[in-house]
Formats: structure tokens, C-alpha cells, sequence
């Protein structure tokens, strides 16, 4: 993690669409009267989605206007969750590569160079084309299949250099693959297919425990 | 109930609710700390308060710790705490080490040395070296405004500025972006803080992050003789401490005074340092062939007692400035009343406050502490926040509490919530009659207060402003706390009642500020003389000839014919008289600068030129008859109950309301007067004000 900024060009205004201004009234209609406070971060979220996954500036003053905050606590809460993007992403593909400890060890290291040379050498900035960022997140919670990625709200998991190249190739032609372990492996079963209770004639159920 | 204790082996009855910092405090025992201070909300982030409790594993955060949430030992006996253990040096250290991991060490140039909590505390409680071999964290310097410079690689993130301008000052701009190491103080934007108590936030800073930048890099604390005084800027007297070097103020900070000021003081108290040494009057001035040029003392004493010697005394006059203290307005009424003169007055606005209605009739009766304990508050043409700011702080803080607050006249950010009654008189109308709904609130408030400001007094109806104010006060008083009073007035010049303590009005068919104006303009007036008099428009004075004694050059000064040049409220020993009533003196924390003399020495040497020596050749004997006459100003920081009759006086006065809309005394809070006026900070501030006003950004001044 680093030190947050707001990017340099932000757009001039920005509103909600109708279906996404209904829904934040509902939304902050939640809470009771005068806690509509609470209501900051779904408000946010919901404008980081509308404004091609980035939070915008004009968007934190929208919403602070819009729940009777001021504006600095809508900063604040803007820059200490990682999850709200300040700078533009890829247009196809913001890519978070856990670098916690179990998919560093397994290898997510060689999955953060693959992002720097294809990507960017920087974390939060965009490709050539524009259609690809990353950034080194914390722990996603996919530990049994490190390394991991997640790009939006799928997980690519036992990734290896090459593996993760096809991957992003995949979202690069719009066309990309199965979510989950790229090794064909089933949720977090055993990578080369079970080790115990294979040959079940073979069990010595003399040895068991009365 | 009472809580018993055993602090650091002494046995402590404690009262409840109270955290265990404060208990500690209670016992005697010195906790070191960098977030907790007692006037703002708990946020328990610095862990320097460790201490050890009884039957807990490990150290206990005392400032978040309440006395109530420990738990009871099983045979009932007082919890033992512990300050001075190796468990609490070694946690003690260990915090420290882990502060000053971050923390440049640039003691050497940095302004807060000196004074700087963390420097005293990492030689009273840290570890002699660190362990920490990396690269220290480095932060953007923000800007916060005119007033506040930065140095953000010190903040130790205490959080009390954030703390403070939400909760004191009441304005929600400082913020903390970020999170964990990278957590930053700033503004949205890095925009300059609008709020006119920003600076106490540089007090509160207990590192050198937050200092002052008007005073960057021109002093070190220990270089500077430190003398208690009294501030002028306002009507409130906050408690100052001035501290100088040489000749020269150098800055000024608040003192504590939970009845006054507690421990804020207005920016514009603060920074009005930098007017006391420009635009002064060093030397005496004559008016020859149009232009002013030096003179010796004693050629402009002799011009001055000639003229007032050979003037028809009904043809003399003189006004009283906002700043003047109540020795010299003491002395020069009864320089004039020897003369033969009535024509004085104090009240340059031309407020209607009158001090024969007696003293409750032109005092804040309730105190300011007594805003503590008001439920409801009626403000009438007033804008606290711009005529005393640091009692703005104290409604909001009731307001906090619980407290309803309504308003009559021009709506304004006050910092807190209001209901808002109406613009005019109609609507004072309707409150004292008891047709809006606010009346019932009042009637039913156990402590209700009005307070009405002194632009409603200067009104041509401020009689019958006053005294439907005075109606309503007493009205929501009556049958309840006999020793409560309810009516208030909260002026905004600091010499005000002073003047109307000791009587510089009108004598018998003498001529008010008005009256002296036309008839200045006339030519029925030969000889005006001011004493620090600027407010007002000096047009009108084209025929009369003008003896302005004051310490800077402003609008009177450039219309006097002579010039004697005084001295400001840090370079003399004076008597202000606070809006509530409480007499507080000022101390000579540097020396008028060139020729210019004490105030009241001036108007002494001009009696006996005059003729007419006056009883009194030293302060001491000055303040001997000054206090024989007017006792309430002996008694020094006391504020005495005035008799209700007052307030009774002025209720039964009537007469008839006009219709034009209330307005506000301050418009520009920065530039109140001659002091502030001189300030090149205070300009700033004032230009940066206005253009936040006009809907630009503000963003970098």
C-alpha cells in the first residue's frame, strides 16, 4: 500500500444516472432520518461502478451533497479503503495481484513482473492501449490455490507466468477464460487428484481403532 | 458513587465517570501524553499514557480507560494502578521508540523547539537511541492557509487538530486521508481553513507539524520575555500571554481562563502581532499648510492647551475609541469636565446603551461561563462568530450538550444549527408578545438567555429593541432562578463598558457621537478630541479642529490636525472591562515605540498645560480615585451580579419599533480596528475571506 492521491485530471462534474439516483435514494432511505451518513460507501461504490470503475472527484462532492457530509469526510473514507479507485483503470481489465504471504511464496512475485512488463511498470497506471491496470493487493483469501488474481469479480487461481498471460490475452480478445483454478483442478482439491481413499479394496479396516 | 483507588501506592477516593488519566491527575501522578487533552473527545491513539493495572496482563490506555470500566476485585478491595513500574517504563519506551521511528530529527530547526511536548517527553520518558536502521517516512506539506504552516514528516497523527476544528471550532475541514503509516493530515483539497480559531489547532499540535507561519523562523521560545495581558480585539478579553524581544511583540498566545476564554483565542487576537509594529505613531504631529509634520511634545501640548484653553466649552468635544483603556478615558473626563465641557461620549457607533438605566442593562448578566448551563438561546441582530468568536465556541459547545438555539436577523454559519425566526423587529415583536412559538420555548427553559447584539442597540429604534428584548428576558425568567439573569448584550469593542462603567456619556444637555458629528459639520464644534476614535466616517470633521491621541496612524489619525501619538494595549498597563462585566488589566509587555507615551500621562501633561492639573500624578494615584468612584472596576477578574432593576429599567422604556431588518455589528472580522487594520496577516486573511465569499475556490489563498 502507498501513499493515495487523487489523479491529476479529473473529469468537470458527474452525476448519477436516473436507475442509479432512485436506487441511492432508496438506498439512503435505509437509515433513519438523519443517519444517511451510513449510506457513504454503497454511494460510492455505486459511483465508482457508473464512472468505469475509478471515483472521480467531483463524485466524492455528489455524494458528501448528497448525505448532508462534509466534503473531507467523504475524502477521508475515500482514500483509507483500497478498494475505491482514484486513478483510471483498464478498460477491460483492473488486475489485483495478492502478494500476501502464502501466494508470495507459491510464486506471485513472477505474476507482478508478468503485469509490469505486459501492463505497466507501475501499479495504477494504464497500459499502452488503456485497457489493463494492476495493482499488489493483500489477501484475497484463495490461499489453497496460490498465486492468485482477481480481475473484477473473478478469481484466477494457480497461476503460473504462462498461465497467467493467457489469461490476460483472454480479456485483452474479450474472451475470457473459466474462472477459478487454471490447472482444471476442482475448488481446492488436490492438484494432482487424491491423494487418500483411492483403493478402497486396499483398506485394512484390521488396523482400526475399536 | 465514589471510587477508591491506590495510585502509585496512595490512596484515592475518585468521583465516577471520570477516565483514569484524570484520576491519576487527581493523585498527583504525571501521565505523559500526546493525544488525550481534556477539552476534546478521547481517541486513544498515541499509547503514551500506558499504565499498569492491577490484575491486567498488559498496560492499560488510561486516557480511555474509565474509572467505571475497571473491574472490581473479588474481595472488594480499591484496584491498584501503577506508574512507575518497569512494565510502564518499558512500555513507555517502547511507544516513544515507535514515535520517533517516523519522526525527523530537525530539533535544530524546527520552530516548536523548545516547547515541543514530544522533545520534553522523549528525554523524560524515551529510550536513549532507536533501533530503527530504514528510511524514515516522508509527507507533502499541505496548505492549510495563511496562518498555519506545516511540516507534516513530524505529525505523530494525535489527531487533535482534526479533533479540535470539529468539535471547538465547529468547521468540518481538517481531515485525516489515508490510512496507517500513510495517514495525512489536510484539507479537502488543501484548501485554507475558514474558521477564525483555526490557530489554537498550532497550540494543540504536541510536535512541530502544525506552527505558526506568520512567526516562522523568527524567534525561540526562550528568547522571549513572557507578560500576562489581556486582549482587546474583542469584547470577550481573552486571557493572552505576550511575549516579546526587545521593543518588539513578538506573538501572543492564550492563557487559561475557564471563565473567559477557556483556552482558544481568536486568530485575529493572535496574529494582530504583526500591527503593532507598523502604521505606529512614534513621534508628535502637527497639521501645517495641509500636511502632518513632527513636532516636540512640547509644542503640540502647548497647541493643544491653547486651543482647549480659549474654546467655549459647549464648542468641545471628544470621543472615546474602541481600544482606549479606562484609565486615559477616566482621566480625559475629567480633564473635560474641568473644562467645563459635556460633550463626550464612548459610543462611537451611536448605540443607545445607557449607563444611567444602571449596569444589568448594558451587560452579558448571564456570564459566559453561565452559557453552560442555558437550554435556550435567543440571539437578536448578532453574528457571534464575528463579534466574539471564542464565545461562539462556548454556545456551540452548549449546543452539543442540548441546547435550542433561535435567531432574529441576518442569517449566518454560525458553526452550529439554529431555528431561524425572521429578520426584523416584527419578529422580536411577536416573541415578546408571545405569539411565536419560540416564546413558549423560552418559557419553558429553565436557564433561557437573550442575547442581543450591539448593532441592534445602534439602531435609531434601539431603545425599543433593547427594551422588547429586555421584556422577553424577563419574562422567560420569571419565577425561576432568582440569581439567573437573562438579558445579554454582547458588545463587540473591548473599551465599551468600561466607558459606560465610569460615565464617558454625555453630561447634562451635552452631545452624543451624532450630535457631535452634526454639529462638527455645522461648525458649532471647534475642538473634537479622540481618543483612539476611527470608526466612523471623518468626513464630517472638515470645520472642527481634531486632536487625535492614539497609537496608529488610521482614519483619525490622518484627519487630526495634531497628533499625540499613545500607546497599544501591549505597551501599557490598562483596565478593559469584558461584556460581561468582569474588569481585567493589561500588562506593558514592550515599550511604545519613539516619543509615544502612556495614554493617560499624555491627558495628565495636557491638564496641567490646560490649567487645571488633574488630582493624580501616578497610575497608582490615577487608579485610587478611578476605583473610589467606580468600585466594580477594582475588583478585578470578578464579574459582580448587576442589580435586575437595570434590566427592569430598560424593559419599561418601550417605545416604537421601526421595520428595517436586523443586521450584524462585524462585517469583516479581520479588520474590526486600527490594530488590525495595521496587520499585513490580517489583510490577507481578510482578502482570502472575501474571495471565498464571492464563489472562489480559496484554493491557495
Amino acid at each position: 500500500m502507498s501513499v493515495r492521491r487523487l489523479f491529476a485530471e479529473q473529469p468537470a462534474a458527474f452525476a448519477f444516472s436516473a436507475e442509479n439516483e432512485a436506487w441511492a435514494k432508496a438506498t439512503i432511505a435505509n437509515y433513519p432520518p438523519g443517519k444517511g451518513a451510513s449510506a457513504v460507501i454503497p454511494l460510492l461504490w455505486r459511483a465508482q461502478e457508473q464512472h468505469g470503475g475509478w471515483l472521480p472527484e467531483p463524485a466524492m462532492r455528489l455524494v458528501a451533497d448528497m448525505l448532508g457530509m462534509a466534503y473531507i469526510r467523504v475524502y477521508e473514507i475515500a482514500t483509507f479503503y483500497t478498494m475505491f479507485q482514484l486513478s483510471p483503470v483498464g478498460k477491460k481489465a483492473h488486475v489485483w495481484v495478492c502478494g500476501t504471504t502464502p501466494c508470495m511464496l507459491r510464486g506471485a512475485e513472477a505474476l507482478v513482473a508478468v503485469c509490469k512488463r505486459r501492463i505497466s511498470e507501475e501499479p495504477h497506471s494504464l497500459s499502452k492501449d488503456g485497457n489493463f491496470t494492476w495493482e499488489e493487493v493483500e489477501c484475497l483469501g484463495v490461499c489453497a490455490n496460490a498465486p492468485m488474481v482477481q480481475i473484477g469479480r473473478d478469481t484466477y487461481e494457480d497461476l503460473t507466468p504462462e498461465l497467467l498471460e493467457k489469461v490476460l490475452d483472454g480479456y485483452a480478445a474479450g474472451n475470457p477464460p473459466q474462472a477459478g483454478s487454471q490447472i482444471g483442478r476442482q475448488a481446492s482439491c488436490p492438484a494432482g487428484g487424491p491423494t487418500t481413499l483411492i483403493d478402497f479394496a486396499k483398506a485394512d479396516f484390521t488396523k482400526a481403532r475399536k | 458513587m465514589p471510587k477508591q483507588l491506590i495510585i502509585d501506592g496512595k490512596p484515592i477516593e475518585v468521583e465516577d465517570g471520570i477516565t483514569l488519566i484524570q484520576a491519576c491527575e487527581q493523585a498527583g501522578v504525571e501521565i505523559p501524553r500526546f493525544c488525550y487533552h481534556e477539552r476534546l473527545s478521547i481517541a486513544g491513539n498515541c499509547r503514551m499514557c500506558l499504565v499498569e493495572v492491577q490484575g491486567s496482563p498488559k498496560p492499560v490506555a488510561s486516557c480511555a480507560m474509565g474509572v467505571n470500566d475497571l473491574p472490581p476485585n473479588r474481595d472488594g478491595s480499591p484496584k491498584i494502578i501503577n506508574t512507575k513500574t518497569p512494565m510502564v517504563k518499558k512500555a513507555r519506551e517502547g511507544v516513544m521508540e515507535f514515535l520517533l521511528i517516523n519522526h525527523p530529527l530537525d530539533c535544530p530547526i524546527c520552530d516548536q523547539g523548545g516547547e515541543c511536548d514530544l522533545q520534553d517527553q522523549a528525554m523524560a520518558y524515551g529510550f536513549g537511541g532507536s533501533r530503527f536502521v530504514e528510511n524514515k517516512r516522508a509527507v507533502e506539506e499541505k496548505y492549510l492557509g495563511p496562518l498555519i504552516k506545516t511540516a507534516m514528516n513530524r505529525c505523530i497523527h494525535c489527531t487533535r487538530c482534526v479533533r479540535f476544528t470539529t468539535e471547538v471550532a465547529g468547521v468540518e475541514e481538517l481531515g485525516a486521508i489515508g490510512r496507517g503509516e500513510d495517514m495525512e493530515i489536510t484539507t479537502y483539497l488543501e484548501r485554507g481553513m475558514m474558521s477564525e480559531l483555526s490557530a489554537n489547532a498550532t497550540d494543540l499540535c504536541p510536535v512541530g507539524a502544525l506552527t505558526h507561519r506568520p512567526w516562522a523562523f523568527i524567534y525561540r521560545p526562550w528568547e522571549l520575555r513572557k507578560t500576562e495581558s489581556i486582549d482587546v480585539m474583542d469584547a470577550v478579553g481573552s486571557n493572552v500571554r505576550v511575549d516579546a524581544r526587545g521593543r518588539e511583540v513578538q506573538r501572543i498566545l492564550p492563557r487559561n481562563n475557564d471563565a473567559v476564554n477557556e483556552e482558544w483565542i481568536s486568530d485575529k487576537t493572535r496574529f494582530v502581532a504583526d500591527g503593532l509594529r507598523t502604521q505606529r505613531l512614534d513621534q508628535p504631529y502637527v497639521r501645517t499648510d495641509g500636511r502632518l509634520k513632527p513636532a516636540s511634545w512640547d509644542a503640540v501640548l502647548d497647541l493643544v492647551a491653547a486651543k482647549l484653553k480659549t474654546a467655549q466649552p459647549e464648542r468641545i468635544g471628544a470621543i472615546a475609541g474602541d481600544l482606549a483603556g479606562a484609565e486615559e478615558m477616566f482621566a480625559l473626563r475629567d480633564l473635560l469636565t474641568q473644562l467645563g465641557a459635556r460633550n463626550l461620549d464612548c459610543r462611537q457607533d451611536s448605540t443607545k446603551l445607557d449607563p444611567r438605566r444602571g449596569r444589568a442593562s448594558y451587560l452579558f448578566n448571564s456570564s459566559i461561563e453561565g452559557i453552560e448551563q442555558a437550554d435556550v438561546i435567543l440571539l437578536v441582530s448578532t453574528n457571534p462568530r464575528l463579534e466574539a468568536a471564542v464565545l461562539n465556541a462556548r454556545i456551540r459547545k452548549r449546543w452539543r450538550q442540548g441546547c435550542a438555539v433561535g435567531l432574529i436577523g441576518e442569517r449566518a454559519d454560525l458553526t452550529y444549527p439554529y431555528e431561524y425566526l425572521g429578520a426584523g423587529p416584527q419578529t422580536l415583536r411577536d416573541v415578546a408578545d408571545g405569539k411565536h412559538s419560540f416564546a413558549a420555548m423560552l418559557a419553558e427553559a429553565k436557564h433561557p438567555m437573550v442575547i442581543v447584539g450591539s448593532a441592534a442597540a445602534a439602531r435609531p429604534d434601539g431603545v425599543a429593541v433593547l427594551s422588547a428584548a429586555a421584556r422577553i428576558a424577563l419574562g422567560a425568567s420569571r419565577g425561576k432562578d432568582a440569581s439567573w439573569n437573562a438579558f445579554n448584550v454582547l458588545h463587540a469593542v473591548a473599551s465599551r463598558v468600561a466607558g459606560l462603567d465610569l460615565g464617558f456619556v454625555p453630561g447634562e444637555g451635552g452631545l452624543d457621537v451624532a450630535g457631535m458629528l452634526s454639529a462638527a459639520r455645522s461648525g458649532k464644534l471647534e475642538v473634537l478630541y479622540l481618543l483612539g476614535a476611527d470608526e466612523f466616517d471623518m468626513g464630517h470633521l472638515d470645520k472642527v479642529f481634531v486632536i487625535y491621541q492614539g497609537s496608529h496612524g488610521d482614519r483619525g489619525a490622518q484627519r487630526a490636525d495634531v497628533v499625540l501619538p499613545g500607546s497599544a494595549y501591549t505597551e501599557k498597563s490598562a483596565t478593559y472591562v469584558n461584556t460581561e462585566g468582569r474588569a481585567q488589566m493589561t500588562n506593558r509587555a514592550a515599550f511604545p515605540p519613539g516619543d509615544a507615551k502612556e495614554d493617560w500621562a499624555i491627558v495628565r501633561a495636557l491638564s496641567a498645560r490646560v490649567g487645571r492639573k488633574l488630582a493624580y500624578d501616578s497610575l497608582s494615584a490615577l487608579r485610587a480615585a478611578l476605583y473610589k468612584e467606580v468600585p466594580a472596576l477594582a475588583r478585578l477578574d470578578r464579574v459582580e451580579p448587576a442589580s435586575l432593576a437595570g434590566v427592569e429599567a430598560l424593559a419599561a422604556a418601550g417605545g416604537a419599533l421601526g421595520s428595517e431588518p436586523f443586521q450584524a455589528a462585524v462585517r469583516d472580522f479581520y479588520l474590526t480596528n486600527a490594530i488590525a487594520r495595521a496587520s499585513a496577516v490580517m489583510a490577507e486573511l481578510s482578502a482570502m475571506r472575501k474571495a471565498a465569499q464571492q464563489g472562489t475556490t480559496g484554493t491557495h489563498g
